[in-house]
């Protein structure tokens, strides 16, 4: 029944049966047109136009205050856009789109598992809902810790929880704003394997805000770099996985994405 | 980590100074240091207890005064805790009550007396009003500032995550408050045994206060001092009852957790 949930149309898009298991497809397609944030008179999104076919993983990078977040929230709906308008393909509606932040943002005062069950809906049968926390855990390797508060965890670990409460409902459409962040960087490699992997699994539509031009290359499928309200790059990576660090291709790519970040710095001056 | 011999003998520890005081004050009262017309010796007021235990006396005036203590106290707080909700949950409340009551809250409810006499005379409503007055500050403040304390991250989180108006409260706003609304409690409970002897020492005609005006009429200094006595114990027992509640709820609380 919850996949019924999930398979509700949104009506914005023609009602296509739908498999009940997650096929290739099984992503949110995202499309945007002419899309404006303002914060009184502050200008920060100016009109951007951006199409993320379903199961697609994007990465969107740029330098800090730029509209990354602000980017997100209204892709996913969590904010109201000035002007210009998003379209979320079949299935996502209102509270059914996740996000991840830089925070786990877990209840205290919900045991691991009751904070995982937190992701599902309370339509579901309560035997039902922990059942479904239980396997979300043991997909973010944590099953062992169901039974813990969440303040015995170390960072890491309390992010993995957070993405076990992401990915519990099966979204479509995973929004991911700097959720490595806080992270050192032998937890953040391991993370970005995990998110990879649970990417490829399921097949949802990713969208990930990271500072980390390596992290972007090494998990998106394209990558865009914001700039000045709009998008300055749009770039496919077109490196097969599992992808190796340092790689010459990605080094290549790299070297393109940063160029395009310094070269307006020192425009900007 | 403390083992269970380690945990008691570290609350008895606590107990050694008391011990050695009421054994010093019975020495001092058997020696004749201390006249029994001051202070009684610890068997002298246990004596009284009995005494007063056997007609029933005793019993009658704490439960005369416990539940007064009560009555006022699920009044005051009740009330405090429905507005402090309402005032932290919607600023349309907020606005229309909070200058009110933060000037209401300047006076202090004990200098309301005489009026409160006037009004009620020395009829139960009248140390009902006063408990209940005393203990709704501390309670409507501390329930108010826990609401506003909740991580607003948490909240948005309910909120992408689809949680309806209550769910959200009860599963993220409640337990966020609930750490400061139990401090609020605590001191509500200290608010209402202080009122409590207040009023009862000023006017009544039964519970602890009133047994122990009257033992000062007869000049019965063993009486007094057990009146006194009960008030302590009665105070400490309502705190150690909070203060389980409060493990019991804030179990997830690192201050808590004793693991
Ligand atoms: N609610 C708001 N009210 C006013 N200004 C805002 C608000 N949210 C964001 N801004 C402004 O919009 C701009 C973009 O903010 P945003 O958080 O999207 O940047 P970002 O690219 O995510 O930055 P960072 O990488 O540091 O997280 C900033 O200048 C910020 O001050
Ligand atoms: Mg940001």
């Amino acid at each position: 029944m919850f996949a019924a949930a999930l398979r509700r149309a949104d009506d914005t898009l023609d009602l296509r049966r739908e498999p009940a298991r997650p096929q290739p497809a099984f992503g949110a397609a995202i499309t945007a047109r002419g899309l404006a944030k303002s914060f009184g008179p502050k200008t920060v999104l100016a009109g951007l136009d951006l199409h993320v076919p379903a199961g697609q993983s994007v990465a969107i990078v740029g330098k800090s205050g730029c509209g990354k977040s602000t980017l997100l929230r209204l892709l996913v709906g969590l904010d109201e856009p000035t002007s210009g308008s998003v379209r979320l393909g079949e299935g996502t509606g209102h509270g059914t789109a996740r996000l991840m932040f830089q925070e786990p943002r877990l209840l205290p005062w919900r045991r691991v598992s009751a904070n995982v069950e937190v992701g599902l809906s309370p339509a579901i049968p309560s035997a039902e809902r922990r059942r479904l926390a239980l396997r979300a855990l043991g997909e973010v390797g944590l099953a062992d810790r169901a039974g813990e508060w969440p303040a015995v965890l170390s960072g890491g670990q309390k992010q993995r929880v957070a993405l076990g409460r992401a990915l519990v409902s099966q979204p479509r459409l995973l929004a991911l704003d700097e959720p490595l962040g806080a992270l050192d960087a032998l937890t953040r490699i391991e993370m970005q394997g995990l998110v990879e992997r649970v990417w490829q699994a399921q097949h949802f539509t990713a969208l990930l805000v990271t500072h980390d031009v390596g992290e972007a290359l090494a998990l998106a499928d394209r990558i865009l770099v914001l700039d000045a309200g709009r998008i300055a790059l749009d770039l496919p990576v077109d490196v097969p996985r599992p992808r190796r660090r340092g790689d010459a291709a990605l080094a290549a790519l790299e070297g393109r994405i940063i160029d395009r970040l310094f070269n307006d710095h020192g425009a900007g001056i | 980590m403390m083992t269970l011999a380690g945990r008691l003998s570290s609350s008895a520890v606590g107990w050694i100074l008391p011990v050695v005081l009421v054994g010093a004050w019975e020495a001092a009262s058997r020696l004749g240091e201390i006249p029994p017309n001051v202070l009684p010796a610890p068997s002298g007021v246990v004596a009284a207890a009995l005494r007063l235990g056997r007609t029933g006396e005793l019993a009658q005036n704490i439960g005369v005064s416990t539940l007064r203590a009560l009555s006022g106290f699920l009044v005051g707080g009740g009330i405090g805790l429905a507005l402090g909700l309402a005032n932290g949950l919607s600023s349309l409340s907020e606005r229309l009550t909070d200058t009110t009551l933060q000037m209401v809250r300047n006076v202090p409810h004990l200098a309301m007396i005489p009026l409160v006499i006037l009004w009620f005379g020395i009829d139960e409503e009248a140390k009902l009003f006063l408990v209940a007055l005393g203990v709704f500050f501390p309670i409507y403040i501390n329930t108010l500032h826990g609401i506003r304390g909740v991580d607003p991250h948490l909240v948005e989180m309910g909120r992408i995550y689809g949680m309806s108006p209550a769910r959200l409260f009860w599963t993220v706003i409640l337990p966020g408050a609930l750490p400061s609304i139990f401090v609020g409690l605590r001191y509500a409970l200290g608010i209402m045994w202080l009122t409590l002897i207040v009023a009862e020492t000023i006017s009544a005609s039964s519970g602890i206060g009133y047994m122990a005006m009257q033992a000062r009429e007869f000049l019965l200094v063993d009486v007094v001092v057990l009146s006194i006595v009960i008030y302590a114990l009665l105070g400490k027992l309502a705190d150690t009852v909070a203060r389980l509640l409060e493990r019991l709820s804030l179990q997830w609380h690192p201050a808590f957790q004793t693991r």
